[in-house]
């Protein structure tokens, strides 16, 4: 399923660059560096630990870097708070899905289309209920009694309803079972197939994520150790030992 | 027992527990919406409603020195002091949280708390200082209005004053009217959200910041608005007065389930029917061997009954996370 995306230099829609973030005194971030292309799958591998989520958190602006800029479409991100980063076009999926548990499935995703002024939201949440059906049996229902599998349908589908240009996706596969992780991936691999969406994926499932990703970084310890076409990372000795259980 | 008595005194009494109610679940809403976005019992709301009502009895007051209370419509006049008691109540608000409550977003939870009794008896005594410079008195009465005044009879031992329909008339536009924002605009879910999950609403695109703000202004203003409406109803009102009617009120929130906005207009009207209840038939019921002095303990009791069955309050509803 690699496909032969577009290398980031050539029209690199975000750049990363020397980025370090703290919390309190530990050093969270120690220069961590990467690009991703218009239009690309770009994997963030790694350990617990390794700054994977820190770096997505960075990216839209609900942590400031103590040094380092992150560049989207050429503009610099660095100190503009998460509410104004939405409005250019980034959308985030954070860890643990985060979904409004006392909100209604439809008012989720309501929320997620708040940074859009247009009159298609409507069209919109039906264009999600059709990415994924299950929302729609359940899209009276308060989102805090979905199974754990649909709350990550709504989290994605809450980010999609902002009409990213960049999609940042922090473990979509936490918690399920494999055949809905499958599935997951599935509607992120179409979701950037058909829409051209770019997607930062973060994740511990280094195989699937590495199935669906054109290029892929490993972090360690707070910076990228590695980095590569996804095909070629997951070839590599070193990453099939330590992340993909061999 | 006299159960003729009883069934006569009634509606009276019904009357007299949907004002006292309503006006608490006005009040109540500003506890449980900054509880909901902050998780703050913010004490300086009993002194947001108090700084309501003196704003209403001022304007009566002045118009009336400058002889022309008489010469307009009242209700007219009801309606220009309790818009002008919710625009000071709710800017004032909006003061107090960027003033005392926002620098310490990021502080201990206590730290807060001891900011909001500063800031309660701030204004307490600010007014209580404003008014005696400028009125030489801060125990202040409202002009009456002989419309409001009037009382309506319906049978022989129930009437009640046209002031009091007034009141629940208001109360209840107000809490409609607040539903529906909350339930049903795009501001409303924000808000909700922001209750919920502040760093993920932001990721939707809210100013937490701005959103928090817009509560106090809400909740400040509809306490401003009880403020005026329980000058109205009772007459007096001085720096003090919104010591009892906010412990209630407060009450009133953690009885419905604080943080939960319905909660609150039902932990409202629920106080005050049954202080209403008591204060009427407590002695009927006991012979006279209590009073309705004992209306207070009467509906504590009750209330400390009903929290140790549903500490999560009446409407508190528990939100499970799966996995």
């Amino acid at each position: 399923m690699t496909g032969a995306g577009p290398s980031a230099s050539r029209a690199a829609i975000l750049a990363v660059e020397d980025l370090h973030v703290y919390y309190g005194e530990i050093h969270a971030l120690k220069g961590v560096s990467f690009e991703v292309g218009r239009g690309e799958i770009v994997a963030l591998l790694g350990p617990n630990g390794a700054g994977k989520t820190t770096t997505v958190k960075t990216i839209s602006g609900l942590l400031a870097p103590r040094r380092g800029t992150v560049r989207f479409d050429g503009e610099s991100l660095v100190g503009k708070p998460a509410h104004e980063i939405v409005y250019r076009g980034i959308a985030h999926v954070p860890e643990g899905r985060k979904i409004f548990n006392r909100l209604s499935v439809t008012e989720n995703l309501e929320m997620g289309a708040y940074s859009r002024g247009d009159g298609g939201i409507r069209r919109d949440v039906d264009r999600v209920f059709e990415l994924f059906p299950r929302l729609k049996e359940r899209r009276a229902q308060v989102a805090g009694t979905l199974s754990g599998g649909e709350q990550q349908m709504l989290a994605i589908g809450r980010a999609l309803m902002a009409t990213p240009r960049l999609l940042l996706l922090d473990e979509p596969s936490m918690g399920l079972a494999p055949v809905l992780v499958e599935q997951i991936f599935t509607t992120i691999a179409d979701i950037n197939n058909r829409q051209g969406t770019t997607i930062v994926l973060v994740e511990q499932n280094a195989a699937m994520a590495l199935a669906i990703a054109h290029r892929g970084y490993v972090l360690e310890t707070g910076a990228v150790a590695l980095h590569g076409r996804a095909a070629e990372l997951a070839e590599n000795p070193e990453v099939r030992r330590a992340y993909l259980g061999e | 027992m006299d159960w003729q008595l009883v069934l006569a005194i009634l509606p009276q009494v019904v009357i007299d527990g949907l004002v006292l109610g309503f006006m608490y679940a006005l009040i109540a809403l500003g506890y449980t919406m900054v509880y909901g976005v902050l998780e703050l019992i913010n004490f300086a709301h009993s002194e947001i409603f108090m700084v309501g009502g003196f704003v209403g009895v001022e304007i009566l007051l002045s118009l009336q020195s400058h002889g022309w209370l008489g010469r307009i419509n009242p209700f007219v006049a009801l309606i220009l002091i309790v818009l002008a008691g919710m625009v000071v109540a709710g800017l004032l608000a909006v003061a107090v949280e960027r003033i005392a409550y926002r620098p310490l977003r990021s502080a201990p939870r206590l730290i807060p708390l001891i900011s909001a009794i500063g800031v309660s008896f701030f204004l307490q005594d600010a007014v209580r200082l404003t008014e005696s410079l400028w009125r030489n008195a801060f125990y202040l009465t409202y002009p009456s209005f002989a419309v409001l005044n009037r009382r309506i009879e319906l049978g022989q031992s129930i009437d009640f004053s046209v002031k009091s329909i007034v009141v629940i008339a208001a109360s209840l536009a107000m809490l409609v009217a607040l539903q529906f924002l909350v339930k049903r605009t795009r501001l409303g879910r924000a808000i909700r959200a922001v209750a919920e999950d502040q760093p993920t609403a932001s990721l939707m695109g809210v100013n937490v910041n701005r959103i928090i703000a817009l509560t106090f202004l809400i909740g400040g203003a509809m306490g401003g608005a009880a403020g005026v409406l329980f000058g109205v109803q009772y007459n007096t009102i001085n720096p003090f007065t919104g010591f009892i009617p906010g412990i209630k009120a407060f009450t009133a929130a953690v009885l419905g389930g604080i943080g939960n906005i319905p909660g609150a207009m039902v932990g409202g009207l629920v106080l005050g029917l049954l202080e209403a209840f008591a204060a009427s038939y407590l002695s009927l019921f006991t012979g006279g061997a209590f009073g309705a002095e004992y209306k207070d303990i009467f509906a504590f009791s009750i209330l400390i009954l009903i929290l140790i069955f549903r500490p999560r309050g009446l409407l508190g509803e528990v939100v499970r996370e799966r996995a």
